[in-house]
């Protein structure tokens, strides 16, 4: 018997009944050898001239790909492309409206997400889908618990745990199954929807955006568990911002743009110019939009910290400064404190020792509403959860910090309020049909200028931005940077905390490292590399 | 009026509620102009029924009932768009026109008796407020508790004192009777009364029971009706014009929907969000306040365990059938008046077409039930459309 007909489960077996009916059997094999498929010249899948229409957009639009077992097929396009609604078309979750998807070279219907389920098809989606006040057994086993009893059905919660600990521990993961999964990191939880995707014996491994939220640890065992996979015969389809990774981990690329397909590239073809100019059908004159020289790091400073101690911090202060026209980066790994930092700087976080001093002279930022009236602004790391009223229009969304300058007598003028954000929309070119257009349905570039364009219209001193570019399209991602050149040659201060080397290596005047909290060093222009950020990042001291 | 008369009005009001369906852009809007319809069919269906249902004397009994609803349904609806929820509405319109009646036997002056009751609401939304924002806790749960605090104290003030009986049930029988001195025998031990023959308090109740008279336009179709309605509804109009103002043109409004719809963001954007989550509050309990302390005025008694009793689930329905949505940052004022308008239209129904009383309580639910299908039904073709 192959590998692949061991693996597939009998199709007439519902899940449940399946796990029910042969609790022990399904844990026998554990680490089962497996055998190295033999390259194959028929595709595990095949998608043949998918579309699908949502309202008021032609999301895909006659797309083809082939899926081969035991490969890394990378999916890249731009924000909107239509990578995640193929994605969906492929899990089960939408029906194409033309077009056939075939399984092994017969055309098969999903209708429902348990067709797909069934086939082994598994989608592991941006937002992650875990029960979080389960535990990670209960999360790992959810709808296919192994029982006893009959028609009784009790739980074999100890076959089930152990069953658990060993799945994540092949994937590098070592925690109690019991813990619920509230407690765990974003990228644990990452490895749990893995594990629980390899659990159903998935055969297509769906990854939308998996490193979008990572550290780079993390990411780097994601990495590995990627190559285990694809050698153990797991076919994966992974799609990203980040091209960067796409060129270490993808066999083959296929590019979508506006819902078509815009070209597919081979290993030895994937480049980052490549990609690039088949992502925006254009080559990019300069992405990064930085003046190659720094401002003076000399006079008074826009900002100065000293001995900055705040709710929940590190136990020993921080001190830095920053200067006008500066675009200072805080790089450091996920959980490394930056956010709190920025939050304390917004006086979301309280402070309990130190000073803060704003062109020389010391603030008290105690609310969000202090550090506004400051100029202190806080684009937040989170747009749809901090940042953005999702369901009001770009209008309402504009106009919220900017009330007090747009109200006569407390009552809104709303001819005020929608020049405003006209003008707003027209100078960061926020691409939307109307200023009444519902935020929510932006797409993540667009959202992210939203965001920007309330908080310019005050003309702040010092600009923090938490993650600008995290989800965000190619091409709107250079328009941003552009941004950021435009408004620090002005003379605007700007704290840029960001999870993407490549971002706070061509974008920093300075970088500020943390680690656990902690100030671990600061980086002038001429002493960045990756190596300096990663080992002051981890804790090192000094020079690498 | 005519049936001829009154069926062109109505399929007029009715093309226009369609025309403001099909043809506004503003998702919002377009709910409330299929809300116009639903009380339009309503309506209807209650005027065929019955010629009875067509006389001026059955609208001025809508439009009485209409008030309390409305008065509280805005106050529940302002609360759920910024993302909070009050199950005390009716303890509090109890405990309001209970201790209203109190002051006033007590021989309070009515202004200061109504300033120390808006007051006491106030400070009651003010607590509920700052046990949601400073402590985190529920909002369902804090005003679960309100129901059964403020009503529980409702009864304690209530309590016949120790010489009730010898006293004959003066204190609480009748406020009248302190100034007629003849002892009234109706009412039971627990209810209080502010009697019906008080010169003091005449004008008070004349505003809150009473109806314009002016011969002069009586006889005018639209505005003779019009001009006869109870004063008391232009309260209600004032109260929904006043809160209107405050909800869709002014900085208030804006952050109450701002802190229903995303409490993070508005945190983010600046706006201080605990103090607008307990304004809310606040404006619910003084609502409520308000229509008790009308309702006692208008039956001149209050009964501590059936005053108000159901009350804050239909201001709760009203909002929602008027389009205010329980996730928070959805509604309009007309809207709320709109729902708040479905549930005296169909006991009305119910009186008309000869429906037996008891299923009032059914008629409401499956009401309710239809019209959140239809929304959600319609809110599907919509996007579908679009």
């Amino acid at each position: 018997m192959n590998w692949r007909a061991r693996r597939t489960p009998r199709a007439s077996n519902h899940p449940r009944l399946r796990s029910a009916g042969s609790g022990r059997s399904s844990l026998a094999p554990r680490n089962p050898v497996i055998p190295i498929p033999t390259v194959t010249t028929s595709p595990l899948l095949q998608v043949r001239e998918v579309s699908k229409h949502f309202p008021g957009v032609q999301a895909l639009d006659r797309v083809s790909l082939d899926l081969h077992a035991g490969e890394v097929l990378a999916v890249v396009g731009e924000n909107g492309a239509g990578k995640s609604t193929l994605m969906k078309i492929l899990a089960g979750i939408h029906r194409p409206d033309h077009g056939e998807i075939l399984w092994q070279g017969q055309v098969c219907h999903f209708t429902r997400v348990g067709d797909a389920l069934q086939r082994g098809i598994c989608l592991i989606h941006q937002e992650l889908n875990l029960a979080e006040n389960l535990s990670i057994s209960a999360n790992l086993f959810l709808g296919r618990e192994t029982v006893w009893g009959g028609a009784l059905r009790f739980l074999r919660q100890r076959a089930m745990d152990r069953e658990t600990r060993e799945r994540l521990q092949q994937l590098g993961l070592d925690c109690d199954p019991r813990v619920t999964v509230e407690t765990l990191t974003t990228g644990q939880r990452q490895m749990v929807e893995i594990a629980r995707a390899l659990a159903m014996n998935a055969r297509i491994l769906i990854m939308d955006e998996p490193t979008s939220s990572l550290s780079q640890r993390e990411t780097e065992v994601l990495y590995e568990v990627v190559d285990r996979l694809k050698q153990q015969g797991v076919a994966i389809v992974y799609i990203s911002h980040r091209l960067a990774e796409v060129q270490r981990l993808a066999d083959r690329v296929v590019v979508l743009r506006d819902g078509r397909n815009a070209g597919a590239l081979n290993k030895n073809e994937i480049s980052h110019a490549n990609l690039v100019r088949l992502m925006v059908g254009r080559e990019l004159q300069q992405f990064f939009h930085k003046p190659p020289t720094s401002p003076p790091t000399a006079g008074t400073p826009r900002l100065e910290v000293r001995n900055l101690l705040y709710e929940k911090g590190p136990h020993t202060p921080v001190s830095f400064q920053i200067y006008p026209g500066e675009i200072v980066g805080m790089a450091g790994l996920v959980g490394a404190g930056r956010t709190e930092l920025a939050e304390a700087l917004f006086g979301i976080r309280r402070v309990s020792a130190g000073e803060v001093l704003l062109d020389g002279r010391p603030v008290q930022l105690r609310s969000p509403e202090e550090a506004i009236a400051a100029g202190v602004i806080l684009a937040p790391e989170d747009r749809r959860y901090h940042g953005l009223v999702l369901q009001n229009s770009i209008r309402g969304n504009i106009g919220l910090p900017n009330l007090d300058r747009l109200s006569f007598l407390r009552l809104v003028a709303r001819r005020r309020e929608a020049n405003l954000a006209r003008a707003m929309c027209k100078t960061l070119a926020v691409r939307t049909p109307s200023i009444r257009q519902e935020v929510g349905l932006l797409s993540g570039g667009n959202q992210q200028k939203v965001v920007l364009a309330k908080w310019l219209a005050r003309k702040p001193h010092l600009l923090i931005l938490d993650e600008p570019t995290r989800g965000i399209d190619v091409g709107a991602k250079s328009e941003i940077y552009g941004l950021m050149g435009q408004l620090a040659s002005k003379g605007m201060a700007i704290l840029m905390i960001s999870s993407d080397l490549e971002e706070i290596l061509n974008m920093s005047d300075r970088v500020l490292v943390l680690h656990e909290g902690e100030l671990t060093g600061t980086l002038r222009r001429d002493q960045l590399s990756e190596e300096a950020i990663m080992h002051l990042a981890t804790g090192g001291q000094g020079a690498p | 009026m005519t049936l001829l008369t009154w069926g062109i009005g109505l399929l007029v009001l009715m093309a226009l509620a369609v025309a403001g369906m099909l043809l506004v852009k503003d998702k919002e809007m377009r709910r409330v102009f299929g809300i116009f319809l639903l009380v339009l069919v309503l309506y209807g269906m209650i005027g065929l029924s019955n010629p009875a249902a067509r006389t001026l004397v059955n609208h001025q009994r809508l439009s009485e009932r209409l008030v309390w609803y409305g008065i509280l349904t805005i106050g529940a609806g302002v609360l759920i768009i910024s993302g909070g929820i009050d199950l005390s509405i009716g303890s509090v319109f109890c405990l309001s026109a209970v201790s209203f009646a109190l002051l006033l036997s007590k021989g309070w002056a009515s202004p200061l008796a109504i300033v120390v009751i808006v007051a006491g609401a106030a400070l009651i939304g003010v607590l509920h407020g700052l046990l949601v924002t400073r402590l985190r806790l529920q909002p369902f749960i804090v005003t679960l508790c309100g129901l059964f605090i403020w009503r529980g104290i409702a009864y304690w003030l209530t309590l016949p004192d120790p010489l009730a009986p010898v006293r004959g049930l003066i204190r609480f029988v009748s406020f009248g009777t302190l100034f007629t001195n003849a002892v009234t025998t109706t009412g039971s031990a627990s209810n209080v009364g502010i009697g019906e023959r008080s010169q003091e308090l005449k004008g008070l109740i004349d505003l809150a029971t009473g109806y314009p008279d002016w011969p002069a336009v009586a006889h005018i179709p639209v505005l003779g009706w019009v001009t006869s309605l109870p004063y008391r509804f232009w309260l209600l109009v004032l109260v929904a014009g006043l809160i209107g103002v405050l909800l869709h043109a002014s900085v208030y409004g804006r952050y109450l929907y701002a802190v229903g719809a995303n409490e993070q963001a508005a945190r983010y954007a600046g706006v201080p969000t605990e103090r607008y989550k307990i304004l809310a509050y606040v404006i619910c309990s003084v609502l409520a306040a308000v229509a008790g302390m009308l309702q006692l005025l208008e039956l001149q008694t209050v009964s501590p365990s059936s005053g108000g009793s159901w009350y804050e689930l239909y201001a709760i329905t009203g909002a929602v059938l008027g389009g205010c949505s329980l996730r928070g940052g959805e509604g309009t004022v007309i809207g709320m008046l709109l729902g708040a308008a479905i549930l005296p239209l169909l006991r009305n129904l119910c009186n008309f077409s000869g429906l037996p009383d008891d299923l009032e309580f059914t008629v409401i639910g499956v009401s309710l039930l239809l019209g959140t299908i239809a929304d959600e039904l319609l809110k599907r073709r919509a996007a579908a459309r679009a």
